[in-house]
């Protein structure tokens, strides 16, 4: 298996892209990734998308996207591991160049949401649940998120502030980003103020309906001068339902995805210098950071709330606002991730820049730990 | 709305009917093809109707179809025989939800394709009725 | 009418939805004044007459002891049965699990579908066609706004499972059916409430087949309103059964226990049941309990049950007063949302 390396990054900025369409979107993150990487050609392309067949009756992005990029005949496909499709898709494209069936592969998401009403959106992002016995009971993604948070506090006695200050956090980090969603700080109290989504969690503690796109091209190590190298990439998947799980507030999948990608990687969460986590509702981030190892179970809120995470902190997480203030156009979230996580290690994230980033981790998921995917990248 | 989608889960939802794993014993609700212990062979398991909740949200925005029923908790219930499941709790305020209260089963209409399509129903759990 | 077999009731259930609208929050809305009950029961948001029937048959049979795939039929007297065409029974019949082998047919008589159910599972069992059928009158009725029923017309029912005498809780000794052509409130197909003759409905309708049926009965069997413990009739309103007792020679203490409108209002086709279960929650071996139902259109079923010793062991788990105690009121918004009139 040979080393595989982040040549090229791209994406659109995360809104509400009204004139624009999928093809439109996806093209301007897959060009720009190609023009980052000074490199034309492709071999392989890989179209992360969760919820076309229901935001735009569109499916068979693969081959659409082929032609959207100007390469009709092009090898594609479309990957869809529900929110995981952009984390998922991304250790499709690794596995291609690794296996050298591939050389230069481009993994790119999109997602636009804003195309339908609100009540359609909460209905497919539940889809990635079992429709007949969690979805039939009306419950909504947030809902799950929201049974977890209850139990989170009940259990371990953090307050839904300290949860809360999750979204405060990742939206610090937002501001002067060009590319973000929702560029501004948000105070605490404008969080735990904000009304009931789904209870106990508040409107302010969740990603909001997101348009974007993001693109990364992979190539031999041996020949990208970039010098990001995937150090790992792993997936793993659990029980769909909580009713299934032993332990609901252990996030299995993410475990399982991180303790694989620490031991190709060879490091440790010490060793991880920068962190890019889900953070859907503020939740998703917590338990994330507790099951990916760096936080001890039950203790990750307090840590949040107390500042560990910030730039300055112990573990810099969500560094460019993370789902919530980044954004989360789902299919693209993934390989956001990954291309934040590149320019922080590059040295390119400007006044976002967490010092001498050396290694990043990226962790993207779908429902509540259904399927999650981890990617360890490090500057050679 | 898929008319033998319905159809083919009437009796699990109705009557709360799970499988056993004929190999290994744990217990499944909804049923599945394998069981993690690679057993293909299961039994039927009627689950027990009245449990306890472990925890809840309330809905307020809901999906399509479930508009009409806002605000409705969702909750994980730990059923009396050990099984959990995800069901809503009905006959309650939200504001009233505590954990550990008593539920059991009810038969309620879950949703409907608009006027003129087919009425889905389902169970629902509701504080014990003594 | 007798039975060639000795029929009696296995086991019964009862259900009442724990919404309730107080008449005075009806006069409170249209600057009226009436009080003919003093608060009715409304469904949940979740509720119809097949949930309220399945709430009943899953009791009945629970106390029974019965084998479900033992039933032979299900049949439902309703007037708001949720599809126009589709049985309700079929959906009930599923959930106990006396499918495939049963019968089921959904029954209109108006309030007193319920006891036409009845009396047909009386004669499948008293046949020797079947071993066990369950008859149900249910209802979740619609009061038009601003109307007289508006106060009434409520929610709820009862189940009765019939099945051999000597296993029963209550033998049936006796029933008689009443009926005319008499047209004192009905519904036309795209209707959605029915209408009434007002004054018309009391003397040459209710009062006529309930006394006609009654005293029928009471020829036929020999008996005295003294032979009975208990008395239940149907009940439209806290008026009109006290008043049709007292001219069968009935007295509040007999028709007290069953007596459950003044406070859950017209449950319809549950109306004469849910009092009949409200009475057996209450009898003692021994007792016999006389009842006579009412439907408009018009027509009386009437009904000689003996209480039998099984009956104190068979009626576990939540009787009719815990659900009539199990109440939360709404205003008037509210019950017009939870009745559907509020379009979202």
């Amino acid at each position: 298996m040979r080393k595989v390396a982040v040549a090229g990054i791209g994406f659109t900025k995360v809104g509400e892209h009204w004139e624009r369409n999928v093809k439109e979107l996806f093209a301007e993150a897959a060009l720009g990734a190609l023009k980052d990487a000074s490199h034309t050609e492709i071999d392989q392309l890989y179209v992360a998308n969760m919820m076309g067949a229901h935001l735009q009756g569109q499916i068979g992005m693969g081959a659409m996207m082929a032609e959207a990029i100007g390469k009709p005949g092009l090898p594609a496909v479309r990957i869809e591991a529900g929110q995981a499709s952009g984390g998922v898709a991304f250790n499709e494209g690794v596995k291609a160049v690794a296996s050298g069936l591939n050389d230069w592969v481009l993994v790119g998401g999109v997602e636009k949401m804003s195309d339908l009403l609100p009540e359609a959106v909460t209905t497919a992002l539940v889809a990635a649940e079992d429709q007949e016995y969690t979805a039939y009971t009306g419950v909504t993604k947030t809902g799950l998120s929201a049974i977890l948070h209850r139990l989170y506090s009940k259990e371990y006695g953090a307050t839904p502030e300290e949860i809360g200050w999750f979204a405060a956090r990742s939206h610090d980090n937002a501001v002067g980003v060009a590319h973000a969603q929702y560029a501004f700080k948000l105070s605490i109290e404008r969080v735990m103020t904000s009304p009931m989504e789904a209870d106990p969690i508040r409107m302010m503690e969740c990603s909001a309906v997101a348009d974007g796109a993001a693109a990364i091209l992979l190539g031999p190590a041996d020949k990208v001068a970039t010098g990001i190298e995937v150090a790992a990439t792993s997936v793993a998947t659990d029980y769909l339902s909580l009713a299934a799980r032993k332990h609901p507030l252990t996030l299995e999948a993410v475990k399982a995805a991180a303790a694989k990608a620490y031991e190709i990687a060879k490091v440790k969460s010490k060793d991880i210098d920068v962190l890019e986590v889900t953070d859907d509702t503020t939740i998703d981030g917590v338990l994330s950071l507790e099951d990916l190892g760096f936080a001890e179970k039950g203790k990750g809120a307090k840590m949040v709330a107390k500042g560990a995470t910030t730039r300055t902190g112990e573990i810099p997480t969500n560094n460019f606002g993370g789902l919530k203030a980044r954004g989360n156009p789902i299919g693209a979230t993934g390989l956001y991730q990954i291309a934040e996580t590149v320019m922080q290690l590059r040295g390119k994230a400007g006044v976002n820049q967490v010092p001498d980033a050396k290694i990043g981790m990226a962790q993207s998921m779908a429902g509540v730990g259904s399927t999650c995917s981890v990617a360890i990248l490090r500057r050679v | 709305m898929s008319v033998p989608r319905y159809w083919r889960e009437e009796k699990p939802r109705y009557r709360l009917m799970g499988e056993e794993c004929a190999k290994c014993g744990v217990k499944y609700y909804p049923k599945t093809p394998v069981c993690s212990c690679g057993g293909t062979e299961f039994k039927p398991y009627k689950l027990a109707e009245v449990g306890k909740i472990q925890s809840w949200t309330v809905i307020r925005n809901a999906p399509q179809g479930y508009e009409r029923f806002t605000p409705y908790v969702v909750a994980l219930i730990e059923l009396d025989d050990g099984v959990i499941i995800l069901s809503q709790v009905v006959d309650i305020e939200p504001e009233a939800m505590k954990a550990g209260l008593r539920v059991e089963y009810a038969f309620r209409k879950v949703t409907e394709d608009g006027q003129a399509g087919l009425l889905q129903y389902g169970y629902k759990f509701r504080p014990v009725v003594e | 009418m007798k039975t060639l077999i000795r029929v009696g009731i296995v086991g019964y259930g009862a259900y009442v939805p724990m919404y309730r609208l107080k008449a005075a929050e009806v006069n409170h809305m249209w600057g009226t004044s009436g009080e003919p009950v003093e608060e009715k029961a409304v469904v949940a948001l979740d509720e119809d007459t097949i949930t309220i029937a399945v709430e009943c048959a899953r009791q009945a049979v629970k106390r029974s002891g019965v084998n479900p795939a033992q039933i032979g039929a299900v049949y439902v007297g309703t007037e708001s049965k949720p599809y126009a065409v589709k049985p309700s029974g079929t959906i009930i019949a599923e959930v106990i699990g006396a499918t495939p082998s049963v019968s089921t047919a959904d029954y209109e008589f108006a309030c007193k579908a319920g006891t036409e159910a009845m009396q047909t599972c009386v004669g499948l069992v008293g046949s020797g066609m079947q071993k066990y059928a369950m008859g149900i009158g249910a209802d979740t009725a619609q009061g038009k706004p601003m109307d007289a029923l508006e106060y009434t017309a409520a929610c709820g029912g009862a189940a009765y499972l019939f099945g051999p005498a000597e296993e029963s809780v209550a033998e049936l000794e006796a029933s008689y059916s009443f009926v005319t052509d008499t047209p004192d409130f009905w519904r036309r197909p795209k209707e959605m409430y029915p209408r009434h003759g007002n004054r018309f409905t009391g003397e040459p309708a209710y009062f006529k087949h309930i006394t006609g049926a009654g005293k029928a009965l009471l020829a036929e069997t020999g008996y005295k309103p003294t032979d009975f413990k208990w008395a239940v009739f149907h009940q439209p309103n806290a008026k009109f059964p006290i008043n049709v007792a007292k001219m069968l020679g009935f007295g509040m203490d007999q028709i007290n226990p069953g007596l459950v409108s003044p406070v859950v209002g017209n449950t319809y086709a549950g109306s004469s049941p849910l009092g009949l279960a409200a009475t057996l929650d209450v009898a003692e071996p021994g007792d016999r309990i006389f009842m006579v139902s009412y439907g408009s259109g018009s027509g009386s079923d009437a009904f000689v049950w003996k209480v039998r010793e099984p009956i104190k062991l068979r009626r576990g788990g939540p009787k009719v007063k815990s659900y009539i105690d199990r109440k939360r009121y709404v205003d008037y918004a509210t019950y017009l949302r939870h009745r559907g009139q509020i379009v979202v």
